[in-house]
């Protein structure tokens, strides 16, 4: 099968399209997060997440009617919440939070129709070189954060914080950019598909994490009194336990899925090079994270390393993490060669 | 005593084990930022060379093959003792734990972080079946008399310590294994040009590695007895779409013929053994005719110097033995699709449609100090030393001849291909798999189970409105991952009123946490 280039250029299109809604939304976000004042009362989590479902039931129909994935759970309006609600719903912020969510689903569902359309362009799975891989990953991240909100919408006027990484995502996939190409020999393998896409999914919800812990690091000073410029950002920041739990939480679950994704790939790499460990420096940087990640999971159990140690052992994960993908596959190229930029 | 007593307690501790992790994670790094041996010998030799005392300096400490050093392997035994050291304990502390009963309850059930109180009609030993009754699909429970007051304990998410514990002893299986897979695995590796055949057997190899308990005089018996053919195809754009090698072999010492093809992602396996398609090239046939003596046909594997396969590599024909410096060498450059530039030779593209063999001849003493040398190249140090002499040099294309001042001629015939086949042998793979497969299971049980205890206090005809019924005092607790447990114990809370219902009328639920009930169930 040839490669079918007018789909191909319209992949590219949807990229465009995506990238762009992507940029509203995070405009919207920014609207949300500067006129809204959800963030003031966030300290306590729990009272604000009623407030959020009850309001959320009561006044979003257009929302949930339109199909978005994001109908927020049916919570008994007690007479404590309803009665903030309507004061709340008058809130230009949260006008401006719903545009925003709207603008993700739209830009998510670009951003898949682009992902799968390059699929079907080139007759394989969408994740073969470094332009593809980059646009999973933000299309993880993006759907890990609707899930989010499906699940906590009080966590909308974070938004800011998640989308602007993902729109970062998105660029950096356009520097990356590789022609439409069919896979060299080495990568035809159903492991491509497997292994690839754990990676993916895994890396896709520790940026999600990543994102969190560097709000909890901000929001912990904040607590702490201290008000210079860039801590007074945690004014508006969810409690810093809250923070540290969701961070933990998302980490917990990608965890395996990581480590699941490195056993995959010792398994293609046992069929594919004859070996399934060769400390390749790709492999080599996957151990370095994956050791540093199960360090994190150990910190968050030890008295005296919870807190900001943790955080920062999380922040390291992500960043041997990042260096994998990004210095090791530019600059230093060993067998894992796909980034398809020379 | 003592002292080795607390070392150990130290060695054990969890922040030892954070620290060592650590240290493995800072010593992998040098391990992908500096060349190494085992990967790449020639670069590290070009390294060291170009730094002087310093490349020097990390030779001696092992930073060029981390992997293998002293410093790795002592983190790494380190964290292999610290693991034993904790999990033995933690087995202990689990067994006495399944067999254990769930513990009393509290004094102060309202001091609880949750906490709830219910009413109910039945009288507290009853209430206190049901209640278990209710909670046992998923909690274990203990049922208690105090005085005054019938108490039950429960508790859940036992399996996440087993996950735990699974997770951890099947890391320290995987690691144990990947050590013995050491021992007992070899590899060698052949360059093997179409019409030939191997057997598996150190000699065979152009280069081969064994562990320190591998019995080289036995290894798989097997032999690729015919590479039929080795085929590399294209697509349009010049990227290539797949190479294969058809072999046929044979395995015991009487087998029957066997055919299969080899890809790059699918390896014949056969007698617990693995044979690779690693790389591929040319080979180009070259006929010599010396004056007055029979031709000589030879084949040579060139190494591809780039995507279009512009390959290198020689050609040695030993001279008569009484006739010293009569040796004749060719050093050449063949290329599947030629194209001549100022009369260099280069390949426009992979496959084969204009070959040319471009050829400089020599004569004189092939190999003056009998050293080993390599097969793809003449002797550099016999060329700038004379001894041997560039007599010829030209473009051949297919079936064209060269004639040397002596009278010998050389004709290029044609090709045929070579396929580098590796062999693979290591008896631990697929326990280290079964080791890997347990490592996820035992991790998702452990960061997917939460750890909840429950107690329930009910006091005889107690409640505040002095109706005889009896009163219910509900505590809950969190052991691991906090996670949304409000709305959990909100769900225990009303089923267990529910269970406890059946006899009366509705049951009074008060709840004494700061949260309403039955809000923020998500
Ligand atoms: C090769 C080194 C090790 C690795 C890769 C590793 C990995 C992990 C991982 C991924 C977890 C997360 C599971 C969870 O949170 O429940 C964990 C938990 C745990 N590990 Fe390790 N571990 C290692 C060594 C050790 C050692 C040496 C100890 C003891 C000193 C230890 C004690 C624990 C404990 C107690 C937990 C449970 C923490 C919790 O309740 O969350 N581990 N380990």
């Amino acid at each position: 099968m040839a490669i079918n280039t007018g789909l191909a250029s319209l992949s590219e299109g949807l990229w465009t399209a995506a990238t762009g809604t992507y940029m509203l939304a995070v405009v919207a976000y920014t609207g949300e997060y500067a006129f809204g004042r959800n963030g003031r009362i966030a300290g306590t989590a729990a009272a604000v997440k009623h407030v959020v479902n009850a309001g959320a039931t009561v006044k979003q129909p257009a929302l949930v009617g339109a199909g978005a994935p994001i109908d927020p759970p049916p919570a008994p309006a007690g007479p404590y919440g309803a009665g903030i609600v309507t004061k709340r719903d008058s809130d230009a912020g949260r006008r401006w939070g719903r545009i925003a969510v709207l603008l993700t689903v739209l830009g998510a569902l670009l951003h898949l129709a682009c992902v799968a359309i390059r699929g079907i362009a080139v007759d394989r799975v969408p994740w073969g070189n470094m332009y593809e891989f980059t646009l999973v990953v933000g299309l993880v991240a993006t759907l890990a954060w609707l899930i989010t909100l499906n699940r906590m919408p009080q966590l909308r006027y974070l938004g800011l914080f998640v989308m602007m990484p993902v729109l970062v995502v998105m660029f950096l996939a356009g520097t990356l950019y590789t022609k439409a190409s069919k896979l060299v020999p080495a990568l035809q393998s159903y492991w491509l598909a497997i292994h690839v896409s754990s990676v993916a999914v895994a890396e896709g919800i520790l940026l999600t994490s990543a994102a969190l812990t560097a709000m909890y690091l901000v929001r912990i000073r904040f607590e702490k009194g201290n008000l210079r410029r860039l801590t007074t950002l945690g004014a508006r920041l969810p409690s810093a336990a809250s923070l540290d739990k969701a961070a933990y939480r998302t980490v917990a679950f990608a965890f395996p899925i990581y480590t699941a994704g490195v056993i995959f790939g010792a398994i293609w790499a046992e069929a594919a090079w004859g070996r399934y460990w060769g400390w390749d420096p790709k492999e080599t940087w996957a151990f370095i994270a994956w050791v540093i990640y199960a360090m994190y999971l150990h910190a968050r159990a030890t008295a005296g390393w919870r807190g900001r140690q943790a955080a920062f052992i999380n922040l390291l994960g992500f960043g041997a993490m990042t260096f994998n993908f990004f210095v090791v596959n530019i600059v230093i190229s060993g067998l894992h060669s796909y980034a398809g930029l020379n | 005593m003592y002292l080795i007593r607390r070392l150990w307690r130290r060695l054990t501790s969890m922040r030892t084990a954070i620290v060592l992790l650590f240290l493995l994670a800072l010593a992998a790094v040098p391990g992908s930022l500096l060349p190494q041996r085992p990967l790449n010998p020639s670069k590290v030799d070009a390294y060291i060379a170009g730094h002087g005392a310093w490349g020097r300096f990390l030779d001696r400490i092992g930073a060029y093959d981390v992997f293998g050093s002293f410093w790795f392997s002592a983190i790494y035994l380190l964290l292999f003792a610290s693991l034993i050291g904790c999990l033995i304990p933690r087995i202990a502390v689990y067994a006495r734990a399944l067999r254990a009963k769930p513990i009393k309850a509290p004094r102060h059930l309202d001091r609880l972080a949750e906490n709830a109180t219910l009413s109910t009609a039945l009288a507290p030993a009853d209430a206190a079946r049901r209640a278990a009754a209710d909670l046992r699909p998923r909690w274990r429970t203990a049922v208690r008399e105090e005085a005054g007051a019938t108490t039950v304990s429960a508790e859940k998410g036992y399996s996440r310590e087993a996950g735990n514990l699974i997770f951890h002893i099947s890391l320290l299986a995987a690691l144990i294994l990947v050590a013995i897979g050491k021992l007992y695995s070899y590899q060698g590796s052949i360059v093997s040009v179409e019409g030939t055949s191997f057997c598996n057997r150190p000699i065979s190899y152009d280069t081969f590695h064994s562990g320190r308990l591998v019995d080289t005089g036995r290894l798989a018996n097997f032999c690729i007895d015919d590479l039929n053919s080795f085929t590399a195809s294209y697509r349009a754009d010049g990227s290539p779409q797949q190479f294969r090698a058809d072999v046929t072999y044979s395995t015991g010492v009487n087998g029957p013929a066997k055919r299969d093809t080899i890809t790059v992602n699918h390896p014949l396996r056969t007698e617990g053994d693995r044979v690779y398609l690693i790389s591929h090239g040319y080979a180009p046939t070259v006929t010599v005719t010396r004056p007055g003596q029979a031709p000589i046909t030879d084949t040579e594997a060139f190494l591809g110097e780039d995507q279009n396969f512009t390959s290198e590599g020689a050609f040695s024909f030993p001279g008569a033995d009484d006739k010293l410096g009569s040796d004749l060498g060719l050093s050449g450059v063949f290329a599947p699709t030629a194209q001549i530039t100022a009369g260099v030779v280069t390949s426009v593209a992979p496959t084969v449609k204009d070959p040319v063999l471009a050829l400089l001849a020599y004569t004189g003493t092939l190999n003056p100090t009998g050293q080993p040398q390599s097969v793809y190249s003449l002797n550099a140090a016999a060329i700038s030393s004379g001894k041997l002499k560039q007599v010829a040099a030209k473009n051949l294309a297919l079936g064209q001849t060269m004639t040397l001042p002596d009278g010998t001629t050389v004709r290029f015939d044609g090709y045929k291909q070579w396929a580098s086949l590796q062999v693979s042998h290591d008896p631990t793979q697929v326990y280290l798999l079964i080791a890997a497969v347990l490592m996820v299971a035992g991790l998702l049980g452990s960061l997917a189970v939460r750890r909840r205890r429950l107690w329930l206090r009910i006091t005889p005809g107690s409640d505040q409105q002095g109706t005889g019924r009896s009163l219910v005092a509900v505590g809950g607790l969190a052991r691991s991952d906090t996670g949304n447990f409000s709305a959990e114990f909100a769900a225990v809370v009303e089923r267990l009123a529910a269970a406890l219902d059946s006899t009366g009328g509705p049951p009074e639920v008060a709840a004494a946490s700061p949260e309403p009930l039955g809000a923020g169930r998500d």
